[in-house]
């Protein structure tokens, strides 16, 4: 059996690649395309009268497959359905990194299915606290209530929007401009930024658009997503290339981090690069690049 | 937990990758019939795969067949499983994960 | 004995000079003695070559129990030609013993394999076999082993007399009354005649088939009157949708586009990536989307593909309209896009399959290429290839051009995913060999690339590049660890298939299949 090791709450997410958990042909190697994270899908993908074979063929992907350094996550059926609770139990005991809670809107919503994440990592001997979740906001009380939402639970590492069923809601429809959903976007971003969590954009979905696409992940980008949802592992390619630090931004990040770290050993509390000082609250932001630099190749040193 | 097939059940798919496990009530022991794409280098490996799941299940009778498309071990493991339990009516909750499903 | 890439061939089959595998470019410098086919006199003023029917023309050419007859697989999976010829052969003028030295047959040559079960056919030479003929062939139903040869092994074998064509079927798309053909213009087109051009030149007998009769003369032509015998005009001689697809598209899937960006990343890290540089690419998934890939690496360095041979189709037409390579030979067209531009979009050229790959000449164009891109159903950690049997055992596919390329080739790459269903693509050892390994340079799979070990030089470009690599055998490893390991695929003794080198050398036989059982 695969042991996955313990996830990593706050860790790189660029791209987070849906996935049937009920075809074998497709989960038995997601992983080879480079994503950050795949999202095994009990939910929208699975037909309702296969959701059971779905969590056995997902129990097995997981305990067998060795998904390497890419993070596993598992979106349950929502709360108002009778297959959550079972959702939950074969997440744990397969050793999810995490689960994607559908349909969330409340903070009550994310209490609940901590409590029975817990109770599942008791009843299956897993450590409490190793399963992480995230949520999806799917309608505007989820967006309105975002802030409780990521700061429900210290398993929370972040929160995404799923545009389909929020067009739906707002009785609006995909746009090029991303009009349709720049007000969600937003409150959702300041929303996680305020509770200290990641949050992701929604998955886009003509495949043939190729212009469109990329406009709407430099947006997101531009935004201040930390990643995105995806469908088709030729989108990941375009999103790590855009999400890609500069090369200017690296070597200052480096300089930055180095000039600190060398500071902090001397005991000296203030420190400077290239003569000028610098606040100590740009030193989480530099280690971030260096971190997303590292993921794109950009940068091999030892700092991060 | 003994498992006795009570009704015919099926789980799976005809796609590649992937087999379609179909289980029938038995009188006299396991009966189990295979037909795969990829018979002649993994036959034998299909068989034993089957057999000890059924094994772990405590399935002592049963009409078994598969259908397989050049299916993984994990993969014909959980749709041996998912017939089973279905036939048992047992496939939707309290799912012994780690227990006799491994 | 044991041949060079370690396979044991039967003593009884070296005869008569016949020697094993010793590696590639072992015949290279030694002089052959062309055969020379016994062909009629025409001195006299002629109106017309045309003929009632098949069978008269078989007549015509004396055809009698235990001949030869060759045919040609342009017209691909929607041939109807050597199916009419060899129903006339076998129903209507009684013939027995025979064999079919053919380019390749298909699943459109299902009926074929009842003239195998029934005795009437005894041999198979051909470049591929798939369908019924391949089932029967491996159920040891031919009364002779078939040979099986590559593109470029077969016009040696004509040359060298190895093969005798008593006649040889031309399926021509158009042709005048006196058997001036061409691949274009008719109803039924296919483009380049590549295959058929040898066989008519070495063939004691030459019958055209065609379903367009155009005006003489019919120039450029193909396939010349000064061979042929005969001409036969029949309704139709195959389903044009089967012959050419509307367009090859360029694989859409994540998996082909993830590995054919490698293939383009390896290829962009080669000293023979520069101005002028030459390519043949299969028209697979990942081997036909590099094409995609390997513009954007030519536009960055600003530089022109000099030239590209093989199978053609539509992508590598376009790149020759932009300008972006200098000329295309060809020897066979796959879509309607090549089809329309041979002879045509200037610097778009037909060639025949000696001058694309026969090892026996001061010419081929596959010893000038560059790069090659091919598939393969199974590659071994001594990188030999496996194109012909299935994991099954039994004959499916065709090595064509595949051992040509890679032995001519700078740098030859076959892409292929890892694993195929449960199936590992790489293995231990591939069922039969029909490219050695030592022709073969660079795998690239959707779980990482491996370097031959022979080119170091290879490794140093990729090492450079900051391509990673892997051992070959941790390739096949990681595959095991996915579908386990095989059992290996049961045979019985008797030989039903030799597949000869390009050079003639035996590099493997193909032995008839044993039914699975599970106690085995």
């Amino acid at each position: 059996m695969i042991k996955r090791p313990k996830p990593e709450r706050f860790r790189l997410r660029r791209t987070m690649m849906f996935m049937n958990a009920q075809k074998p042909g497709l989960i038995k190697d997601a992983y080879i395309y480079g994503c950050d994270s795949i999202m095994l899908d009990l939910e929208d993908a699975v037909a309702e009268n296969q959701k059971d074979a779905a969590r056995f063929s997902l129990y097995h992907a997981l305990t067998t497959i060795d998904y390497g350094d890419t993070e596993v996550i598992v979106r349950i059926n929502g709360l108002d359905t009778p297959h959550w609770q079972e959702d939950i139990r074969v997440c744990v005991a397969g050793g999810a990194d995490g689960i994607r809670i559908a349909k969330c809107e409340s903070a009550e919503d994310v209490k609940t299915v901590e409590k029975h994440v817990e109770m599942a990592e008791r009843e299956f001997g897993v450590e409490v606290g190793r399963t992480l979740l995230m949520a999806a906001l799917e309608s505007p009380k989820g967006i309105l209530n975002a802030y409780e939402i990521c700061s429900a639970s210290e398993r929370m590492f972040g929160c995404a929007i799923s545009g389909g069923d929020f067009r739906k809601c707002m009785q609006t429809r995909f746009q090029r401009d991303g009009i349709d959903m720049l007000v969600a976007r937003g409150q959702m971003l300041m929303a996680a930024r305020a509770a200290g969590v990641q949050c992701f954009d929604t998955v886009f979905t003509d495949l043939d658009d190729e212009e469109g696409y990329e406009a709407e992940v430099r947006q997101n980008k531009a935004m201040g997503f930390d990643g995105k949802s995806l469908i088709n592992p030729k989108q990941i390619r375009l999103v790590h290339q855009i999400f890609a630090p500069t090369q200017k931004e690296v070597m200052q990040a480096e300089a930055m981090v180095r000039a600190f770290r060398e500071a902090a050993a001397a005991g000296i509390g203030v420190f400077t690069v290239n003569g000028k000082m610098v606040d100590i609250a740009f030193i989480p932001g530099a280690e971030r690049t260096l971190r997303l630099a590292k993921a794109c190749g950009m940068y091999e040193g030892d700092l991060v | 937990m003994i498992m006795q097939i009570e009704k015919n059940a099926m789980a799976g798919t005809l796609e590649s990758s992937d087999a379609l496990v179909t289980v029938e009530p038995n009188e006299q022991g396991i009966e189990l019939e295979i037909t795969s794409s990829v018979m002649n280098q993994y036959g034998r490996q299909i068989r034993a795969t089957v057999l000890e799941t059924l094994d772990r299940l405590d399935v002592k009778n049963g009409h078994v067949t598969v259908v397989d498309k050049g299916a993984l071990d994990c993969t014909l493991k959980a749709r041996v499983e998912c017939a089973v339990f279905r036939s048992c009516g047992k496939s939707d909750a309290g799912i012994p994960w780690g227990g006799v499903i491994k | 004995m044991k041949n060079a890439v370690g396979r044991e061939i039967p003593d009884e089959l070296l005869v008569g000079g016949r020697e094993v595998y010793q590696g590639k470019n072992y015949m290279d410098g030694k002089y052959i003695k062309k055969a020379s086919p016994c062909t009629k006199r025409c001195e006299k003023p002629q109106e017309s070559k045309i003929v009632d029917s098949i069978a008269q023309a078989l007549r015509d050419c004396g055809a009698k129990d235990g001949m030869t007859f060759s045919f040609h697989h342009h017209l691909r999976n929607g041939d109807y030609v050597a199916n009419m010829v060899m129903k006339a052969a076998v129903e209507e003028l009684g013939l027995k013993d025979l064999t079919i030295a053919a380019t390749s047959l298909g699943s459109a040559h299902d009926p074929i394999a009842q003239y195998i079960e029934d005795g009437k056919v005894i041999g198979i030479q051909t470049s591929g076999i798939r369908g019924r003929v391949g089932e029967v062939v491996s159920g040891g139903k031919l009364k002779t082993p078939a040979i099986i040869r590559s593109h470029g092994g077969r016009p040696r074998a004509i040359e060298a007399g190895e093969v005798h064509i008593d006649i040889a079927f031309v399926a021509a798309p158009t042709s005048d009354c006196v058997g001036n053909c061409r691949g274009i213009g008719g109803k039924s087109n296919c483009g380049s005649m590549g295959y058929a051009m040898t066989d008519a030149k070495y063939a004691d007998h030459v019958v055209v088939v065609t379903d367009c009769l155009v005006d003489f003369p019919n120039m450029p032509a193909s396939v010349e009157a000064i061979d042929v015998d005969a001409v036969v005009i029949v309704d139709s001689i195959g389903d044009p949708k089967k012959i050419a697809s509307a367009a090859a598209r360029i694989s859409q899937n994540p998996r082909d586009l993830m590995m054919a960006e490698n293939v383009a990343k390896v290829i962009a890290s080669t000293p023979y990536f520069k101005e002028g540089f030459s390519f043949q690419t299969g028209v697979g998934g990942p081997s036909l989307a590099a094409n995609l890939f390997l513009e954007k690496y030519m536009d960055e360095r600003g530089i022109k593909m000099g030239w590209a041979i093989g199978g053609i189709c539509g992508p590598m037409v376009e790149l020759l309209k932009k300008g972006k390579v200098q000329k295309v030979i060809d020897v066979q067209d796959f879509d309607l896009d090549a089809v329309n531009s041979i002879n045509n979009t200037p610097g778009h050229y037909e060639m025949s399959a000696s001058q694309y790959a026969n090892p026996a000449n001061k010419g081929a164009f596959v010893n000038k290429l560059d790069f090659v891109v091919l598939a393969a159903l199974e590659v071994d950690t001594d990188f030999n290839v496996n194109v012909l049997t299935g994991s099954d055992g039994v004959l499916r596919g065709a090595p064509g051009g595949h051992p040509d390329t890679a032995a001519g080739s700078k740098c030859c790459i076959i892409v292929t995913p890892l694993v195929r269903g449960r199936m590992a693509t790489v293995c231990e050892h591939v069922v039969t060999v029909t490219t050695p390994g030592d022709c073969v340079d660079v795998l690239v799979t959707d779980y990482g690339i491996a370097v031959n070990p022979l080119r170091p030089d290879l490794i140093e470009c990729l090492d450079k590049a900051g391509i990673a690599h892997v051992s070959i055998e941790a390739l096949k490893e990681k595959a095991y660890s996915i579908v386990g390991r095989p059992d290996p695929v049961q045979f019985k003794d008797k030989v039903v298939a030799v597949l000869e080198a390009r050079d003639g050398t035996i590099l493997d036989v193909v032995r008839e299949i044993k039914p699975y059982t599970f106690e085995g």
